[in-house]
């Protein structure tokens, strides 16, 4: 074993604790060598062990009827009737991706998609939510436009090479991102049900083989950086940059699932974060078992690598399984046809623990199930949530509603998000039926004639007013996108993008941010069946808003309900009425943003049981074919919905009077919940569907041709030409950007 | 031995990466700069003991009928130890 | 009547290819069949054509399609397009096509840089082949494109006697990759052998927004229907 002494500073620089560095000791019985004391650090950091917020996860709901397999797991597990399922998860890298954008973003989707098809299941979607800096930002915007091309185009140039439709998202902006921007990646997979795969050890004696590209010096967490066992050449060699390959993951993928129908794997797991190390414990600690592996067997790229750098490689594309013995040449066949190297490594034992040799010689023996699950938990401080916007706004008035109305579909959050989607490959595998650009996303199921919706939400700016009723809406809004096109809201994933919360004041937002969409989740019944916290998302003590990113999926059986208004002479129908606003929910809306370069006041009240009801008379209106496009209200408010309802193929407008006591700014631009607008030329069946559910009717109008108008009681507020409001809206991205 | 295999586009096909990086530059104040032509450099390691003339012979040879596309790309090579 | 799709590693429209194919394809009331042809195979089999599909052969990390060009099976697709067979390569499948020489000209990087998915309409430059004879005079198709490497290339001269020689296949109406003379599509001189860059199989299903893909794999069947079997 190594011999160099374990000090203060060497814990210090592994950000272990001294109590937990004293917890390490007890679980060892003796001082740890410097590879355990490397292996520790990396189990039991923040993003590996949730040791922040464990405590406040678990009162997330996790459960239905539905669910296969809930979170522990790589990804979570819904059953869709037919016999098959899907796996689905959201993952963050946003740390990587602010580094170096294209290959911090191409990672993210790298990783997350190994996670789905770990499990078996063959990822047939990918969404993903971005946060960026704003693109126009006087100081930051230069840097913030890097940064948006290089993600965007490090997500197309994974996605596509490996062939998998991303079909949708969202993009927001701000400027508590400019220093730190989230990528937030969101995949689903699909397998038969009885098909799934377990990252779980299991049969003393069977062999554990190793997979996929050879380990580099990549990643190496940086707190090892200081390590007096590196020299200064050593540390000039190591990328600070993992640099993926998604042709070689491509190959991985076809190569697991091929495997996986020979029989003979028992568990599987990708190397993600903390490569080896994570892998080898985490399927030892799930299977109880131990876990031998002996360096010298592993493929590495570069030579001189030390136990230590090979067990906290990050390097991509490598996954770890546990073969049936004697069955190890069908397995090598496999990886063989598909060109990948795949060497035995090490053996299950029945010790329950992670032994790593290097050449015969033990290099670190850690108890398995301590290692991975006995990670230190902290109940850490928590006030009041960090307030940083008045309750109270400016006095405003508008000068002119119209203008008003197309600056906000130019700013760059409700804009068209054309000149980002159209880089992905958002149809490969010929499933999508509702691409980008719609409330939500829709895919066919081949196997089972079914549909699977998707929809990404999340709203900064309601949850920095309010983390616990931001949070709530959140959810609401995401179950509303998928209800609109006619799918029933079943799980979720979700991603907490939080500050620092060694900050109670931050943790403070957390920790009501997940009691809050526990609350909505638990009452929409959309259990949380996985996800990613990423936390520390601060640059030179200036933190992102609390952002939590909600990943839902639906399911049908009907094709999707579109945005567009499709012909004229249909009547406009708004479900759940005008809504109830006022000055002071008023100014989290993108109207107080793009208008009045403002936020203050608190987000709008919900009273979940209309906006389930609501969404029930949405779903229905969708997948009876009564309605003939619908469109949730949500940024920008009731005008700016409309407004997008008449950017389709035909170009129709609308005319449209609103009978209303609201001023005429909050009447057109508050974002109140519970709103669906949809066309029909059956307007009795929809009143009498909502009628049944006790939803409000209103008829606010008609469809017609080429022109928007919006009158109060008869006075005009708004009356513009399509073709006018479209180009605003249309070009707003990559004009206030200067992308081309 | 090693080799070192730069591949370019021909003059005449058009190179709108290059051109984009161009007009970056000129707009960055580089003023002095006219045009800009982007390619790629292959770095290939040779076994020991193979020969120059044998060398020569191999790249010249996996340069023309892998590393390029004749229809819009062209190369030269150069060998060092 | 079999289709072979060619699997190279990295080939990622092959399953597209495989289910427009053997779902969506009927000739003369009967359902067209599909099969993979490993790309290691010497042999395209019983295949009455052969389709080299979308996406990105040996990840396209040399220049897109110059390492798919070396696999086995494409001395066996040269020798079935020698002796008259259906070739028709997509996206990824015409670079290899142009890598190979079975069609001139080159595929180079999109005049705007990035990778582009869309809709796109196209027009059929002829009607005199078996991949275009379904298509009537005139007709506008729409079809998806999605690469970042579409825009064809080649000198005057090869594109003039491209036209002379009426081997336009398909030309876009609205140029989305800054392709020569709106080249979508093009055949070598015995006219069995198209490459085209928009992808047919992804529009062969209402539910996929469009159907006009259909056209392609008809013509292929009927030249198939009515040709006296290969010797093979």
């Amino acid at each position: 074993m190594s011999a160099l002494a374990i000090t203060p500073e060497l814990i210090a620089q592994h950000q272990l604790t001294e109590g937990e560095y004293q917890k390490i000791t007890e679980i060892l019985g003796r001082e740890p060598t410097l590879t355990e004391l490397g292996i520790f650090s990396v189990m039991w950091s923040e993003h590996c062990s949730y040791k922040s917020s464990r405590l406040h996860l678990k009162k997330l709901p996790t459960r239905s009827s539905l669910v296969l397999q809930g979170p522990g797991e790589n990804a979570g597990v819904i059953d869709i009737g037919g016999g098959y399922a899907i796996a689905f998860k959201i993952e963050s890298h946003n740390h990587p991706s602010f580094i170096e954008p294209f290959q911090g973003a191409a990672t993210g989707v790298g990783g997350i998609l190994r996670d789905i098809f770990t499990m078996g299941a063959r990822p047939v979607a990918v969404l993903n939510s971005l946060r960026f800096g704003p693109p126009d930002d006087p100081l930051a915007g230069a840097r913030n436009r890097r940064i948006l091309e290089g993600v965007v185009s490090g997500i197309a140039h994974y996605g596509n090479c490996f062939g998998v439709p991303t079909v949708g998202g969202e993009c927001l902006f701000d400027a508590c991102y400019n220093g730190n921007p989230l990528v937030n990646v969101f995949a689903l997979g699909i397998f038969r049900k009885d098909e799934i795969f377990l990252a779980q050890a299991a049969g003393v004696g069977n062999p554990v083989i190793y997979v996929g590209a050879k380990t580099g010096r990549d990643g190496i967490h940086g707190a090892s950086m200081a390590s007096a066992e590196f020299t200064e050449e050593a540390k000039q060699k190591r990328p600070n940059v993992q640099v993926g390959d998604p042709f070689l993951e491509k190959l991985l993928l076809e190569a697991c699932l091929e495997a996986m129908r020979t029989g003979a794997i028992v568990g599987i797991q990708d190397m993600g974060a903390a490569g080896l190390t994570c892998s080898t414990c985490e399927m030892g600690s799930r299977g109880g078992v131990g876990i031998e592996i002996d360096l010298r067997h592993v493929p590495q790229r570069e030579s001189g690598m030390t136990p230590y750098e090979i067990m906290l490689s990050e390097s991509q594309e490598r996954m770890l399984l546990v073969a049936e013995k004697g069955r190890e040449e069908e397995v090598f066949a496999v990886f063989r046809k598909w060109g990948l190297d795949a060497v035995t490594v090490g053996e299950v034992t029945g010790d329950g623990l992670l032994r790593v040799k290097d050449h015969g010689t033990v290099v670190a023996e850690i108890p398995n199930r301590e290692l991975a699950d006995e990670a230190p938990l902290y109940d850490r401080p928590h006030t009041e949530p960090l307030r940083v916007a008045p309750i109270d706004g400016p006095a405003f008035a508008s000068q002119d509603l119209g203008a008003d109305l197309a600056a906000i579909l130019a700013s760059p959050d409700v804009a068209s998000k054309r000149w980002i989607w159209e880089q992905y490959d958002y149809q490969v595998r010929t499933n999508t039926v509702m691409g980008p650009g719609g409330d939500a996303a829709v895919i066919r199921i081949k196997e089972t004639g079914g549909f699977v919706a998707m929809a990404l939400d999340g709203n900064q700016r309601w949850c920095v007013l309010s983390p616990r009723q931001g949070a709530i809406l959140n959810v609401a809004e995401c179950c509303r996108n998928l209800s609109v096109v006619g799918a029933l809201p079943v799980a979720a994933t979700n991603n907490l993008n939080f500050g620092n919360p060694e900050r109670p004041e931050i943790m403070a937002q957390l920790v009501e941010a997940i009691e809050g969409m526990g609350e909505a989740c638990r009452f929409f019944e959309t259990p949380i069946t996985g996800g990613n916290v990423s936390l520390y998302n601060e640059t030179l003590g200036q933190g992102i808003y609390p952002t939590p990113v909600l990943g839902i999926v639906g399911l049908m059986h009907t094709p999707p309900v579109t945005i567009d208004f499709k012909a004229a002479g249909r009547t406009i129908l708004l479900l759940g009425g005008i809504g109830e606003a006022d000055e002071r929910s008023f100014g989290g809306t993108q109207y107080a943003k793009a208008v009045l370069d403002g936020l203050w006041g608190v987000p709008p009240a919900l009273d979940m049981d209309f906006e389930k009801r609501l969404q029930a008379v949405a779903r229905e209106a969708a997948s009876s074919g009564l309605a003939e496009s619908a469109h949730d209200v949500s940024d920008g408010g009731l005008a700016v919905a409309l407004a997008e309802c008449t950017f389709g193929p035909a170009g129709i407008g609308a005319e449209i009077d609103l009978d209303s006591d609201l001023r005429p700014e909050l009447l057109l631009f508050h974002e109140g919940p519970s709103r669906v607008v949809i066309s029909t030329a059956r307007p009795e069946s929809v009143e009498e569907l909502a009628s049944r559910h006790g939803i409000p009717v209103l008829r606010i109008g008609r469809t017609a041709p080429d022109r928007l108008t919006i009158t109060q009681r008869g006075a005009v507020l708004v009356d513009r030409e399509v073709m006018q409001l479209r180009e605003s809206w249309a070009n707003g991205l990559t004009r206030s950007t200067g992308l081309a | 031995m090693k080799a070192r295999v730069y591949v370019s586009l021909k003059p005449t096909v058009l190179d709108p990466q290059g051109q984009t990086v161009r007009s970056a530059l000129n707009g960055l104040g580089y003023k002095a700069v006219s045009e800009v032509r982007q390619g790629k450099l292959f770095e290939i390691s040779l076994n020991p003991g193979v020969s120059e003339e044998q060398a020569r012979h191999e790249i010249d040879t996996l340069a023309k009928e892998v590393l390029t596309n004749p229809v819009i790309e062209e190369y030269r090579f150069e060998l060092s130890e | 009547m079999t289709f072979g799709v060619v699997v190279f590693p990295g080939s990622n429209c092959d399953h597209d290819a495989f289910h427009a194919i053997s779902r969506n394809l009927t000739w003369d009331g009967e359902r067209c069949e599909a099969k993979f042809l490993w790309h290691a195979e010497e042999s395209v089999g019983d295949a009455d054509a052969v389709i080299l599909p979308g996406g990105f052969s040996f990840g396209d990390y040399l220049r897109c399609g110059a390492i798919g060009k070396f696999s086995p099976v494409m001395r066996a697709v040269k020798r079935f397009a020698d002796s008259g067979g259906l070739v028709i390569g997509i996206c990824n499948g015409f670079q290899i096509l142009v890598e190979t020489g079975l069609l001139p000209g080159a595929l180079v990087r999109n005049r705007g840089l990035r990778f582009v998915c869309k809709s796109v309409a196209l027009r059929a430059g002829t009607q005199a082949s078996p991949f275009t004879s379904e298509i009537e005079p005139g007709r506008t198709l729409q079809i998806p494109v999605a690469h970042g490497d579409g825009c064809y290339y080649a000198d005057e001269r090869t594109l003039d006697e491209l036209e002379a020689e009426d081997r336009v296949a398909f030309r876009y109406v609205d140029n989305p990759n800054g392709s020569l003379r709106d080249i979508a599509g093009i055949l070598n001189r015995q006219r069995n052998v198209l490459g085209m860059m928009p992808h047919p199989e992804r529009a062969t299903e209402t539910l996929m927004g469009s159907t006009d893909g259909l056209a392609v794999f008809q013509s292929m069947a009927a030249a198939i229907a009515c040709r006296t079997p290969l010797v093979r």
